[in-house]
Parts: C-alpha cells; sequence; structure tokens
C-alpha cells in the first residue's frame, strides 16, 4: 500500500507522465492536420500547470517511495528551471517544427516525457531511481535527436547520442553496482551516513565505483573529456531539438551531478575534488580554444556549452555552500543566455532554408538590427562581460573558488573565458563589423522574437533585480548543505 | 538639495538618452541621422553641465567622499550600489563629460552611416566611464571598468580604419585578461576584508605577503589600461584605427583608467606592495618615456605618432603616482587632466586635416601654415602644451612630477627630464613638417581653415589648457586634500609595517 503523501510528493511528475498518455491519446484521434497544433498548445500549457504545481508543492525536504524519490528546495528550484527550459523551447519552435518536416504530434510529447525523466532525476534519492529517470530522459531524447528521420545528418545525430549514450549509461550502472556491492546500499541517505563525520576510509572499491558514477555523469553533462559526442549531436539534430539539448537536460544532469556529489558522496569530497578540478580545467580549455575553429554556429554553441559546465563545475569542486549557490545562479542565467541565443539561431533562415555558417550572420546587424542587438547582448554574456548577466553567473562562482583556495582553478578559469571571448567577439563582429551577404527572412515570427526579448531584458537587465534569483538559489544551495 | 542624487543623475543621464534614441528614433534615414545627432548633443551637453554642478557644489579642504549615494543591492553578499567623489576622481568626472559632447560634435559630419548606433555608443561609453569614476564599491567599479569596452569595442570595429577589426579584437582582449586577474585580487580582498566599500577597505589592513599577489594583479589590468611599457602594443592600433572621436575619447579618459586605478586601489589598499614594487614602476616608466619617444620619432603616421607620445606622457604619470610625495600625486593628477585635453586636442587636430585629404601620413602634409592659419595657431597651443611649455597645462603637471620625484628618486628625475627634451624634440619636428614649408601638394592649395563647429570644438579645450597653466590653483584647491590624506595614509601604513618588522627583529 502506497500511503497518499508519498503520492503527492511525486505528484508534478505523475501529473505529467498522466497528461502525457492523454495527449497521445488526442494526437491519435484529432485531425491529422490540426493534430500537432493542439498537441503543442495543450503541452506548453500543461508544463505551465505542472510548473505551477511544483511551486505550490514547495514545502521543505520530503522523502517519498521508501526513499527513493525525494523533493525539497533544491529539486524545487532545479525543476522550476528545466520546466522553463521546455517552456521556452516549446514555444519558440513551434513555427520551426511545422516548416522543417518535424510536424508529427509526438514531438511535444517526447519532450513531456524527457521533462519527467529529468524531474525524476533531479528528486532522485537512490542510485535506482536516478537510473530510471535518466533512462527515461535520454530514450526520450534518443528519439527527439533523430526526428527529421529522412535527413542524414539528423539519423546520425540520433544513432551517435545513442550509442555512446549507451555507453555512458553501461559506466555508470556499472559504478553504482559496484558502490552497492561495496557499501550495501543504493540509497542516497544511506550512503550518506557511511561517510559522514566517522572518518572512515573509503574502499577502493568504492572509490572505483564512485570514479564510473562520475564518468557516466560527466557524460550527461558533456564535460571534457567525454564530450565527444556534443558537437556531432548539436550539429545534426534539428536546431529547435539542439536548442533543447543545450538548456533543460544539462540543467536537470547537472542538478543529479551536484546531488550525487555534494549528498551522498559529500564525506568523500577529498578523494572526488581532484577529479572534478581535472575535468573543469579540461571543460573550460577545451571549450574555449576548440570554439575558435568552428564555423557552424550549432557547433559552437556546442562547444561554448562544454566551457559553461566547466564553468559550473568550478563550483562543485569548492564543495561549499557558497559554490553551490553559485552553480545554480549560474544554471539560471545560463538557460536565459542559451534560449536567447537559439532563439536568434533560430533566426537564420535564408529563403524558408535554414542556415547554419557563422559567415551567414555577416552584416545583419543592418537588415535586423533588434536581432543583432540581441545577439551582441548574448554573446556578451557568454563571454561573462559585465553588466550582461552572464558575469555575475562566473563572478559568484569565482568568489567561491578563491574561498575555497581554488587559486590555480581560478586563475585557468578567468584566462580560459579571455580566450573563449575571443570566438564569441568574433561572432559580434561579423553581425556588426562585416558587410551584408545574405539577408534573413522577414519577419522572424511572433513567438521568436517574444523570446528573443524576454530573455535579452533579463540578460541585461539582470543587475537591476538580482535579488529573486539570489535568493532562491541561497534557498535551494542550503537544502544540500543541513544545518 | 543634499539627498539629490545628482552623482547617479549624471552618471545615468548618458544612458536613458541612448535608451530614448534606441525607442523613439525611427523614420527617413536623413531624419534619423540629425535627430541622433542632435538627440545626442543634447544630452551630453545637460549632463557636462549638471557635472559642473559637481564642481562647484564640491567642498574643497576635506578628503571625504562627497555626494555619497547609497543604495543595497546584492544585499546577501554585502555588495551595495555606492557612488561618491572625492578630489582625486572629481575632475574626472568632469573630463568625461566635458570630452564626450566634444567628440559627438567632431563626429558631426565625419560618421555618415549607422549614426544612431554610433551616438548610442557614445552616450553608453559616457555612463560607463563616469560610473567608474565615481563608483565607491569595487564591484559596482570593477562592472563600469570592463563594461567600458563594449561600446569602445564597437567604436572601433564598425566605424574604424582598414585594420579596425584587428585593432579592436586586439584592444578588447588585451584588456580583458588584464581586467579578469583584476576581478580574482578584488574577490580575494572581498574575501579577506568581508566587504567591497572602498571607503572601508582604505581602513583595512591587508597580510603583506597577499598584497604582493594583489598587487601583481591589479598591474595587469591597470598597466594595460595606462598602458605602461611592454603592454602598450595595443594603444598605437586602437588609436590608427578608430574614428576620430574614437580616438579622443581612448586619448583623454581610457587611458586614465589605469593611472586612476594605482591611484585609488594599488597605493592606499596595498601600501607595503607598492613600495616594494616601485622601484619596478620606475623601471618601466623610465623606459615608456625615453623609448616610446624614441619611437614617435620615428612615426610616420600622425595618430600613431600623439598615440606613441601618449604613451611617454603616461610613463611621467606612473612616475609621479609611485612617487607618492604630496608634489608629485599632485603633478600626476594634473598631468592626466591636462593630458586628457591635450591629446584629445591632438587627434582632433589630426581628424580636422584627415576629414578633408582623407590620410594620416606626415609626408602627404607640408606648408598648412599658407592655408590655414587658424588651424597652424591651434595646433601650435597643443603642440607646445604637449611639450610642457610654461604657461600650459602640460607644463605644470610636469613640473609638479619632476618636483616630487626629485625628492623621491634623483635618478628618475634625471632620465625622465631627458624624456622631455625627446618629447620637444618629436613634437617640434611633427609640427615643422605639417605646417611649415612650402605649400607644394595640388590638393593642399584649396584646403579650407577650421569651420565654426570645428572652432566651437577646440575654444574650450584652449580655455583650459591656458587656464590650468596660467592659474592652476582653482584645480589643485580640489584636489590637495585627498591627496594629502592619500599621501599621508600610504606613508603611515609604511611607518606601521616598519615598526612592525623592527619590533618583530628586536625580538
Amino acid at each position: 500500500m502506497i500511503e497518499m503523501p508519498d503520492m503527492l510528493a511525486a505528484g508534478p511528475e505523475i501529473a505529467l507522465a498522466v497528461i502525457g498518455m492523454v495527449l497521445m491519446m488526442i494526437g491519435v484521434f484529432a485531425p491529422e492536420k490540426k493534430a500537432l497544433s493542439i498537441v503543442s498548445g495543450l503541452t506548453i500549457a500543461s508544463l505551465i500547470v505542472t510548473l505551477a504545481f511544483v511551486i505550490w508543492l514547495a514545502d521543505g525536504r520530503v522523502v517519498a517511495f521508501s526513499g527513493l524519490f525525494l523533493t525539497d528546495a533544491f529539486a524545487v528550484y532545479m525543476k522550476i528551471l528545466v520546466l522553463l527550459g521546455s517552456i521556452f523551447v516549446l514555444f519558440m519552435s513551434e513555427n520551426y517544427v511545422q516548416r522543417e518536416g518535424m510536424d508529427r504530434f509526438e514531438f511535444p510529447i517526447l519532450v513531456i516525457y524527457a521533462t519527467v525523466g529529468m524531474m525524476m532525476m533531479i528528486s532522485a534519492n537512490d542510485l535506482i531511481s536516478l537510473y530510471v529517470g535518466l533512462e527515461l530522459q535520454s530514450l526520450s531524447l534518443y528519439v527527439i535527436a533523430a526526428f527529421q528521420r529522412d535527413r542524414v545528418r539528423s539519423s546520425e545525430a540520433g544513432l551517435k547520442y545513442f550509442v555512446l549514450g549507451a555507453l555512458s549509461s553501461g559506466l555508470l550502472l556499472y559504478g553504482c553496482s559496484l558502490i552497492y556491492g561495496f557499501a550495501g546500499t543504493t540509497n542516497f541517505d544511506a550512503l550518506a551516513g557511511l561517510f559522514a563525520g566517522q572518518g572512515l576510509e573509503a574502499s577502493p572499491g568504492l572509490i572505483v565505483g564512485m570514479v564510473f558514477l562520475t564518468a557516466g555523469l560527466a557524460f550527461k553533462i558533456s564535460a571534457v573529456p567525454f564530450h565527444m559526442w556534443t558537437p556531432d549531436v548539436y550539429e545534426g539534430a534539428p536546431t529547435a531539438v539542439t536548442a533543447f539539448f543545450a538548456v533543460a537536460p544539462k540543467i536537470a544532469a547537472i542538478a543529479l551531478f551536484l546531488r550525487v556529489m555534494l549528498e551522498p558522496f559529500g564525506g568523500l569530497i577529498d578523494e572526488w575534488r581532484q577529479i572534478i578540478v581535472l575535468i573543469s580545467i579540461a571543460s573550460m580549455v577545451l571549450g574555449a580554444f576548440a570554439a575558435i575553429a568552428q564555423n557552424n554556429i550549432k557547433r559552437l554553441m556546442a562547444y561554448s556549452s562544454i566551457g559553461h559546465v566547466g564553468y559550473a563545475l568550478i563550483g562543485l569542486a569548492s564543495g561549499s555552500e557558497a559554490g553551490l549557490r553559485g552553480v545554480l545562479i549560474y544554471m539560471a542565467i545560463y538557460l536565459v543566455m542559451n534560449v536567447g541565443a537559439f532563439a536568434c539561431i533560430l533566426c537564420m533562415r535564408v529563403n524558408g532554408r535554414m542556415v547554419e555558417n557563422i559567415d551567414d550572420l555577416a552584416g545583419s546587424a543592418k537588415s535586423h538590427p533588434m536581432m543583432a542587438l540581441a545577439i551582441l547582448i548574448f554573446m556578451f554574456s557568454l563571454a561573462g562581460i559585465p553588466p550582461m548577466a552572464g558575469f555575475f553567473g562566473k563572478f559568484f562562482i569565482f568568489t567561491a573558488a578563491i574561498e575555497a583556495e581554488l587559486y590555480t582553478l581560478a586563475i585557468i578559469g578567468v584566462v580560459a573565458s579571455v580566450v573563449g571571448a575571443y570566438y564569441y567577439l568574433r561572432i559580434v563582429k561579423i553581425v556588426f563589423f562585416d558587410d551584408l551577404t545574405e539577408r534573413f527572412d522577414k519577419p522572424i515570427g511572433r513567438s521568436l522574437s517574444t523570446v528573443m526579448t524576454l530573455s535579452g531584458v533579463v540578460t541585461i537587465l539582470f543587475f537591476l533585480w538580482p535579488a529573486p534569483i539570489l535568493d532562491s538559489a541561497a534557498v535551494a544551495a542550503a537544502a544540500l548543505f543541513p544545518g | 538639495m543634499t539627498d539629490f542624487p545628482l552623482l547617479s543623475v549624471v552618471t545615468f543621464l548618458p544612458l536613458a538618452g541612448a535608451i530614448m534614441i534606441l525607442l523613439f528614433v525611427r523614420g527617413a534615414p536623413e531624419d534619423v541621422a540629425r535627430n541622433a545627432r542632435w538627440g545626442a548633443f543634447w544630452v551630453s551637453l545637460a549632463t557636462f553641465l549638471a557635472s559642473l554642478m559637481l564642481w562647484v557644489k564640491f567642498k574643497g579642504g576635506t578628503p571625504d567622499f562627497q555626494f555619497v549615494e547609497e543604495h543595497d543591492w546584492l544585499p546577501a553578499f554585502k555588495i551595495s550600489y555606492r557612488l561618491g567623489v572625492d578630489g582625486i576622481s572629481v575632475f574626472f568626472v568632469l573630463l568625461s563629460t566635458l570630452l564626450t559632447p566634444i567628440c559627438i560634435l567632431a563626429s558631426w559630419n565625419t560618421i555618415q552611416e549607422r549614426v544612431k548606433e554610433y551616438m548610442i555608443a557614445f552616450l553608453v561609453l559616457e555612463t560607463m566611464m563616469v560610473g567608474m569614476f565615481a563608483a565607491l564599491d569595487f564591484v559596482v567599479f570593477y562592472i563600469f571598468f570592463e563594461a567600458v569596452l563594449i561600446p569602445m569595442f564597437l567604436i572601433i570595429g564598425v566605424w574604424g580604419g582598414p585594420r579596425r577589426v584587428y585593432a579592436a579584437f586586439k584592444f578588447f582582449l588585451y584588456t580583458l585578461l588584464g581586467s579578469v586577474l583584476m576581478l580574482l585580487a578584488i574577490i580575494a580582498i572581498y574575501i579577506d576584508a568581508g566587504t567591497t566599500d572602498i571607503a572601508t577597505l582604505m581602513q583595512h589592513k591587508i597580510d603583506p605577503d597577499l598584497q604582493l599577489w594583489l598587487w601583481l594583479a591589479f598591474f595587469a589590468s591597470f598597466a594595460v589600461k595606462v598602458p605602461m611599457w611592454p603592454v602598450h602594443t595595443w594603444l598605437p592600433d586602437a588609436h590608427v584605427e578608430a574614428p576620430t572621436a574614437g580616438s579622443v575619447i581612448l586619448a583623454g579618459v581610457l587611458l586614465k583608467m589605469g593611472a586612476y586605478g594605482f591611484l585609488r586601489f594599488s597605493l592606499p589598499l596595498l601600501p607595503e606592495a607598492s613600495e616594494f614594487f616601485t622601484p619596478f614602476i620606475y623601471t618601466l616608466s623610465v623606459i615608456a618615456v625615453i623609448y616610446t619617444s624614441l619611437v614617435a620619432l620615428a612615426q610616420e603616421d600622425m595618430k600613431k605618432l600623439i598615440a606613441y607620445s601618449s604613451v611617454a606622457h603616461m610613463g611621467f604619470v606612473t612616475v609621479g603616482i609611485f612617487a607618492a610625495n604630496q608634489q608629485a600625486v599632485e603633478g600626476a593628477i594634473i598631468q592626466m587632466l591636462s593630458h586628457g585635453f591635450v591629446s584629445a586636442a591632438l587627434f582632433l587636430c589630426v581628424g580636422v586635416v584627415y576629414d578633408r585629404i582623407h590620410s594620416r601620413e606626415i609626408a602627404r602634409y607640408g606648408g598648412l601654415v599658407h592655408r590655414m592659419p587658424r588651424y597652424a595657431a591651434v595646433f601650435m597651443l597643443f603642440m607646445l602644451a604637449s611639450v610642457g611649455l610654461p604657461g600650459t597645462s602640460g607644463f605644470v603637471g610636469e613640473f609638479l612630477i619632476m618636483l616630487g620625484a626629485f625628492e623621491a628618486n634623483t635618478w628618475v628625475a634625471f632620465l625622465i627630464a631627458s624624456g622631455m627634451v625627446l618629447g620637444a624634440a618629436y613634437m617640434l619636428y611633427l609640427y615643422r613638417r605639417i605646417i611649415f614649408g612650402e605649400l607644394t601638394k595640388d590638393d593642399l592649395k584649396s584646403i579650407l581653415d577650421l569651420g565654426p563647429r570645428e572652432i566651437l570644438i577646440f575654444a574650450p579645450l584652449i580655455v583650459l589648457v591656458l587656464w590650468m597653466g596660467i592659474y592652476p590653483a582653482p584645480f589643485l584647491d580640489v584636489i590637495s586634500a585627498s591627496v594629502a590624506n592619500l599621501v599621508d595614509n600610504y606613508h603611515g601604513a609604511l611607518a606601521a609595517a616598519e615598526g612592525a618588522n623592527t619590533l618583530q627583529a628586536s625580538r
């Protein structure tokens, strides 16, 4: 018998999963031409309702389903980000889906299931539920990566993502089984209890298990050296799907990473810190240098996201509440910037055909001044130049790193950010300094311009009123550092 | 009236103007250009008039910060929005607000493409510059300090010369690399002291070993901005490629940001490290003064020559700052202001002939005095001010610096004095080649003298250069109390550290 409060804690996830099934029925029985627009409208509505539900439910720490599932302020914060990411991406990809041969109603439904999976990951309190949530998310994502099944590149992206994703899941599962074998439990609280306070030496087998687990998770957040799939999948997947990949799953995976490292293995920080420092440095440096040579804007955004994950990991490496708060602020800002940047990329259409080359942006400041302004804002923000929001993300991360005396990491981080600034500036240069070559189609569409304006305004005016995000991030961070 | 947020108004009025122009200036291209020009001009003029109130209401004789405003901003991090000026910063605020309308007037006819964006960039730049000089919180300072890069990058890159992209990138990345290291130092100070309030930090003592690292991080940022030899190489490129008004702002205000940083942060916050590195600064400054003067002597491009002369003049400033006595620091501030007027005016002089002939090559000119007597007179005045002729502002600054430097270190004073001779050499040589001689080139035979708009641009600068040269007391009165306080605290901190060391040694 499952008691009622248990169900309520997982209410949003359960509701969203049920809604997904209902929408599938609606999609099947609705007239074929209208099915997509009905389903995607209802999907956005139900995601908004879920978001409200999550916020309404937010009430301290609740453990449910015999310790498999938990919600706390941290989970609520991350779920809000994930849901916002899904909502915005679905909203702005409406036109794209219809034009690019993706007009099948399964697309929004797959996004729903991916979102349910992400929410499960965020709320996982056990290695088993972690794995189930992760797989639900991943399987949905494999399918939507290959959603333009008539196009070779999309299918290739889907297949590549699937093969490599399966490999990483294997690593992760192997790590989980090692941990179970050496610790005798899969529950996060129980694991945390093992390492807390008593100065117990963790057995080598357990450390190996943790390393495998870390490797699997690093794969999902595309941290170096497990990043190889990212550029190819970003480039090959339909642009709307790439936008989705860049925000929601990344945030969910980071949330999972944070929780796993800080909650069950928080006591082993000395063991995992060097791993995190290493992959953080590698991600920042590779993200910065590899992006320089890119000509495809989606590949460039892939390397950019690799770099950003590196910065987020600095916060984790500092292993403190301040560091965690920095990561949470960073992810919120990352969400806004990336949604906006991808809204701009979705505008890159010439004669009804999507273009992806950076040089196609040349001189677009003359034909689309407002879009150019938005690109300017997002690029400077991604580069971390004040007063854009991206600066504050970096600022809090570096504050935490210096506080934790990770000086080398901080210095490498800022130097990598200067190298990274080069390729963001290059886009600004192409947009503003070069001569107009190709004129993008007008109008860009209401949903795109709404998203672009909204995220642009948030990015540039974040400094005026940062308190809401800073405060909720502080509350969320406190949830993982009780007492 | 005390509660009126005058500084915030001065800071954000240009930004408000920029937003107005962005949103409301629309219509046919000619109308947009005209309205943007006039809009930007009136906004910047209004800002200048408002900033004059700062000077009028400024109470001399006290080192305290005035017109202080404070609002909670990030209460969880104890970071507030704090603005205020003292005798050191007030004139830099005025310098920024004065040069912006001049720049807008100077670009009236030269900028014909994307006028609206150009004017917006200049107004945004003005907000960032003023905010930087007025900020009393380290994080706020840093935000303004670095945000300056964005409009300047666009001004060089969009409206610049043929190698503008290279120059813009070099400018941006060079300064960014310095700035991010300073950001880490700011964070380290914040963690050490628990606050970013500059006034409070002045009382805070930082561990001497930590000071060395922090000083180097600050140095990375400020030395690039000043620019000091050997990190000055971005400056000639940026100056040559930037449009005239861009060069004016770059030389007039942006170069002062680095020296201001040394004065505001390195000396008061890190006294022991500053003393430790003083010989290092002397060496770099002396090299800058002598070496870049020699380089300037060999230049074929007018803008490049003036750019190198800027590096040399800023070498004087850094010597003055680190000589750290009353005369030298006052001299450094006066020299910065003077250089702000003079180099700005020299770039405007280059702009005048560039607008007519579209060449900056010195060999393209000669004998201009026959066709352009008014221009020759104006150019002569600023040329002599740059050389440091008594009666001009350049003399006061350099003389005070020499006085102070002589007191601190005779050799340094001797070497930079030889730099002054070289300075006279390259400026006079430049002047002779452009203005005097036979008028042989055909297109120069029909060149026109200064028009009314150009005279209007030069007039305020002429007045200021002469005023500061002949009767500098009104400026020094404002500056001296803050400088005295700075110098006293600096030597006080050093003496205290000395005392602690001898105490330790005697045990």
